[in-house]
This record gives structure tokens, C-alpha cells and sequence, in this order.
């Protein structure tokens, strides 16, 4: 993988390296790497999330600096961050703006694994370490709403903390455990600020792992085939992949701009702007977008416990995804039954979302039922069969066969349909 | 190693050692992470707060008060004669979780309803005189409770909770 003849070309920098090889890891890793030459965009978003999770870390410890964590005086001193602070405004709101734009990077990088199967062996670590990351991301953008102390970070912190008093015999045990108190208080805001500003740097502490366990077997790429041993399918990372990665973050940075300078308050609620209550709950909780298909899927079971249980069964099922897909080639270009049931998937969760901003009466319950099962069923029931039963196309021996002009290998294709029977 | 295991069913003492370090380290490590995971739970000064005092005296038949007990809401309700009536004719067959309204409420004392203002779903603050049995209604996620306060309708598993309370005077109510 890394260029074992590497030498630092200064003096200094040998020396350092002879005791410890820092350059030799960052000329191996993020130098030489070699990754496929038919990456697309859609690999972008790595790379893009590395971004993101920097931004949020040093626009947290900013606000951090302003920020108090009291119940009497949390909602004050956003106000103050907001009006009195030196680019108080602008800190904050790229800091409330990062973690939606966290998310929908985040959501393109987790569909891409899904299509192009990414999370297939021999690379079930990656991505079992990325649901790790994902898990994380929500449990800080939840303590991080909170903190402001409105009316959506208080009554959002109820609900969430709420669902833990569905555990029989325990439950409440563990809830008050959680608050500190008998309710959502000063107790529960100040340990909430002390994980919010742990949880990123064990995030980054996974997604070093996350890179390290990719590096391992190298990137999957459009085609889903195992890359030629002989290097002609690669591609250094310097220059070509970091050129086309800068590329995507700067447009990616254009609309997280835009949101920033143009409609900073258009993911938040308005509920917000208003201190906590303990007495009145607004009438219409949300969360934030990013949580929605998981707070319909919570909603559309009428038990208390069957709704905890299976929202949390909607995330720990992706852990099972390398098992439950039981098809061994890997991306959906080769898989055209596939293909329409994740684009099925990709609107059953837009349609989960949809459902979760909606009141939780009439027909809107009946939908969220329905597209919680078809959820389910699509890891459960249709990708463990489909798997067998699919008819796949025929797939290139390599990355630089022909498969552009359409002349795929049949005598692999037919290698691989042997396999699957 | 100077000590051969010649009977396999003894163990070595390197065994024994062994497994002593670790019982001893897995006991010590339990004993610090003790007081770490207790020290979340409710505190001292947030368990001083757990009485409250209610003046009763200006609630007329048919209202309702709002008072703050740890930190929750707590309803208390006049209830009129008719609201009573209500509440107790309703079959306990219908009930999701079946409790008697004359267990709601102290003896003697039927036209007050005191409990805890919290849905018992996820915690959010129920509507008075909203929902379809005319009691309270939580907007948060549907549940409809009676004028007992318990559910009827929703994703609340249980009855709105009833806190330990008494009346020390015919004016006076004290909570917890």
C-alpha cells in the first residue's frame, strides 16, 4: 500500500521520520493510496464529511467559550453569542447549519455504500464502524438542540429521554439516572454540554478507524469488483482523488454558504426562539429533519415499548446489512432488480420523513405504517431473497475492460452466476 | 515454567494468580466506576425540593390549578358533580389500564384530582378540557385521557400517575 522506498526529501525531514514515521504514514495514506480510477462524486462525500466534522468541532469550541450551560442562563447566552459576541451570529449559525449539512452529507455517503455495496465483504468492518459513527452523530446533534434551551430543545429532550422509561421494570430507574432529577432540568443540560463536547472527538477517534479499516482492502468503486493486483486499476489519492474531493467540497461549501448567509433559521423551528417551559408543551414537537423517518417509525406503532424498540431496530438493522444482502456482486449497476428496490427504499424513507413532520393523526398514521413495514422488509424479506434470485448482469473482469462500450466478460459473469447457485 | 502440571484437574498456581489479579482488578474497577455512574442520579439539593404546600382555598368547582412539584407539572382539579359522575360510570372493561376513579382520589375528598400533569407516553404536558373524553388531550402524540385521568385513547400506556399527597387542613394540600 505505502511506498516503502519513500525517503522525506529534507534533511530535517528524515531525521524525524527515522524516529518517528509520521511521513512516511501521511505519504502512504493520503499521498500514494492507491484508490480505483472510476471513483465518481458520489466518493466525494468522505472527504466532505472530514470537513464537517472539523467545522463542527472548532465552531463548538468557539461557542463553547460564550455558551452557558444553566438553565437560567443557557438561553440568555445564546442570545448574547447571537448579538454581543464578534461573529457570534455568524459562528453559531454555521455551527447550528453544520450539523444538518453533517447529516446530508452523511445520508448521500450512506446511500452510496447501499448502492454501490459497499458494505459487503471484505468490508463489513467499514461499514459497521460507520453505523458506530452515524449512532454517535445523532446522540450529539440531540444533546447539541438541547442546549440553547428552548422550547423544542426542552420538550425534544423530554420526549427523547422519555422513550427510555418504555424499558419494563427499569425504565424509570433509568430515566431519572439520565435527568439527574424527577424531570428534564439544570441537572440533565449540564451533563448533556459535557457529552456534547465529548462525543465528537470519539467520532473522530472512529473515523480514523473508519479510514484505517479502509485502507485495508482499498475503496469499492462503481463497478463493485476487486481491483487487478498489478496497479493498473489505480490511481494515486495526491493529486487526482484530493483535486476532485476539493472540487466537490467547494460546491458543497456553496450551499452549506447559502444556507448560512441566506436561510440560517430555515431547518430550526421557531418553537426555539422561546425559552424553556416546563409547564407548556408547544403544541406541535418535531425534531430536526434529520431524525424524521425514525421519529414516524416510533410514532406508527401505537405501544409504547414496540415503538422504542423497533426505532431502534430501524438503525441497529444497517449493522446487519453485510449478512442480510445475500448477493455476492456488489454494486446495483450490475443488479437491475436491485436498483429499483433502492430507489423504492430512497422514497419509502423520504416518504418516513415526510410523515414524521406530519401531525400523528389520520391518514398520515396509515401511511407511516406502511412505509415503516415496507422499511423493514426491504433488509428483512426482499434483499436476504432477492439475492438468489436476481438475474445479474454480466460484470467486467476489470476496471479497464470495456465496459463503457457495453461488452461486459460474460465468461466471468457466468463465474459469478455458478457462485450464486 | 519450574512447576509442571503433572495432575491436569489441579491448577497451577500461575493459574491461580491469574485469575486472583483479575477478580481482585475486576472488583476494584467496579468500586470506581461506582460513584461515576452514581453520581447521575438526582442529587441532594433536587431531592430537598420533593414537598410542596398548596393553598386550595380559592379553587372553585370546576377549575383547575397548575402547581410545579420536582420539576412537573401537577393538575389539581375541582371537579364538578357531574364530572364526577362521569368518571364513575365508566365500565372499567373500557379501560386500557383499569383503576376505579374512587382509587384516584382520596376518601371523602372525591371532587379533587390531584396527579401528575405528565403524559405517561413520552413525557409531554397534556391539554385540559381537550380530547374525546373530555378530560385531557396530549398533543404531542394523540393520547386522550377521561376526567379521571386515565388514558382511553392513544399510545400512553398507563393512567396519568396519582403522587403521594394528603390534606393537612380543609385549605391546605400538601404534595409529596
Amino acid at each position: 500500500m505505502s511506498d516503502t522506498n519513500y525517503k522525506p526529501t529534507s534533511a530535517f525531514g528524515r531525521w524525524f521520520d527515522e524516529r518517528l514515521p509520521l511521513l512516511t504514514l501521511f505519504n502512504g495514506h493520503l499521498m500514494q493510496y492507491p484508490t480505483p480510477k472510476n471513483l465518481n462524486y458520489w466518493w466525494t462525500f468522505g472527504g466532505i464529511l472530514t470537513f464537517c466534522l472539523v467545522t463542527q468541532i472548532i465552531t463548538g469550541i468557539v461557542l463553547a467559550m460564550h455558551y452557558t450551560a444553566h438553565a437560567d442562563l443557557a438561553f440568555s447566552s445564546v442570545e448574547h453569542i447571537m448579538r454581543d459576541v464578534n461573529y457570534g451570529w455568524l459562528i453559531r449559525y454555521i455551527h447550528a447549519n453544520g450539523a444538518s449539512m453533517f447529516f446530508l452529507a452523511v445520508y448521500i455517503h450512506i446511500f452510496r455504500a447501499l448502492f454501490y455495496g459497499s458494505y459487503k465483504s471484505p468490508r463489513e468492518v467499514i461499514w459497521i464502524l460507520g453505523i458506530l459513527i452515524y449512532l454517535l452523530m445523532m446522540a450529539a446533534a440531540f444533546m447539541g438542540y438541547v442546549l440553547p434551551w428552548g422550547q423544542m430543545s426542552f420538550w425534544g429532550a423530554t420526549v427523547i429521554t422519555n422513550l427510555f422509561s418504555a424499558i419494563p421494570l427499569v425504565g424509570e430507574s433509568i430515566t431519572q439516572w439520565l435527568w439527574g432529577g424527577f424531570s428534564v432540568d439544570n441537572p440533565t443540560l449540564t451533563r448533556f454540554f459535557s457529552l456534547h463536547y465529548l462525543i465528537p472527538f470519539l467520532i473522530l477517534g472512529l473515523v480514523i478507524l473508519h479510514i484505517w479499516a479502509l485502507h485495508v482492502p482499498g475503496n469499492n468503486n462503481p463497478v463493485g469488483i476487486d481491483l487487478k493486483k498489478d496497479g493498473s486499476d489505480t490511481v494515486p489519492f495526491h493529486p487526482y482523488i484530493v483535486i476532485k474531493d476539493l472540487f466537490a467540497l467547494v460546491i458543497f461549501m456553496i450551499v452549506f454558504a447559502g444556507f448560512v448567509f441566506y436561510a440560517p433559521n430555515i431547518l430550526g423551528h421557531s418553537d426555539n426562539y422561546i425559552q424553556a417551559d416546563p409547564l407548556v408543551t408547544p403544541a406541535h414537537i418535531v425534531p430536526e429533519w434529520y431524525l424524521l423517518p425514525f421519529y414516524a417509525i416510533l410514532r406508527s406503532v401505537p405501544d409504547k415499548l414496540g415503538g422504542v424498540i423497533l426505532m431502534f431496530s430501524a438503525i441497529l438493522i444497517l449493522a446487519a446489512l453485510p449478512w442480510l444482502d445475500t448477493s455476492k456482486v456488489r454494486s446495483a449497476v450490475f443488479r437491475p432488480i436491485y436498483k429499483q428496490f433502492f430507489w423504492i427504499l430512497v422514497i419509502d424513507v423520504l416518504v418516513l420523513g415526510y410523515i414524521g413532520a406530519m401531525p400523528a393523526e389520520g391518514m398520515y398514521v396509515a401511511i407511516g405504517r406502511v412505509a415503516t413495514v415496507y422499511y423493514f422488509a426491504h433488509f428483512l424479506i426482499i434483499l436476504p431473497i432477492l439475492g438468489f434470485t436476481e438475474k445479474t448482469k454480466p460484470i467486467p473482469a476489470s476496471i479497464a475492460d470495456p465496459i463503457f462500450t457495453g461488452s461486459g466478460n460474460p465468461a466471468f459473469a457466468k463465474k459469478i452466476d455458478k457462485d450464486l447457485q | 515454567m519450574s512447576e509442571e502440571n503433572n495432575n491436569k484437574d489441579k491448577p497451577t498456581r500461575r493459574e491461580f494468580i491469574h485469575i486472583a489479579t483479575t477478580t481482585v482488578g475486576a472488583v476494584g474497577a467496579g468500586c470506581v466506576a461506582l460513584p461515576l455512574v452514581t453520581q447521575m442520579n438526582p442529587d441532594a439539593s433536587v431531592k430537598a425540593l420533593a414537598k410542596v404546600e398548596v393553598d386550595i382555598s380559592k379553587i372553585n368547582k370546576g377549575n383547575e390549578v397548575t402547581v410545579m412539584w420536582r420539576g412537573k407539572p401537577i393538575f389539581i382539579r375541582r371537579r364538578t358533580d357531574e364530572e364526577v359522575m362521569k368518571a364513575r360510570q365508566v365500565s372499567l372493561k373500557e379501560l386500557k389500564d383499569p383503576q376505579k376513579d374512587e382509587d384516584r382520589v382520596k376518601k371523602g375528598k372525591d371532587e379533587w384530582l390531584v396527579m401528575v400533569g405528565v403524559c405517561t407516553h413520552l413525557g409531554c404536558v397534556p391539554l385540559k378540557q381537550q380530547g374525546e373524553y373530555g378530560g385531557w388531550f396530549c398533543p404531542c402524540h394523540g393520547s386522550h385521557y377521561d376526567i379521571s385521568g386515565r388514558i382511553r385513547k392513544g399510545p400512553a400506556p398507563v393512567n396519568m400517575e396519582v403522587p403521594n399527597y394528603e390534606f393537612v387542613s380543609d385549605t391546605k394540600l400538601v404534595i409529596g
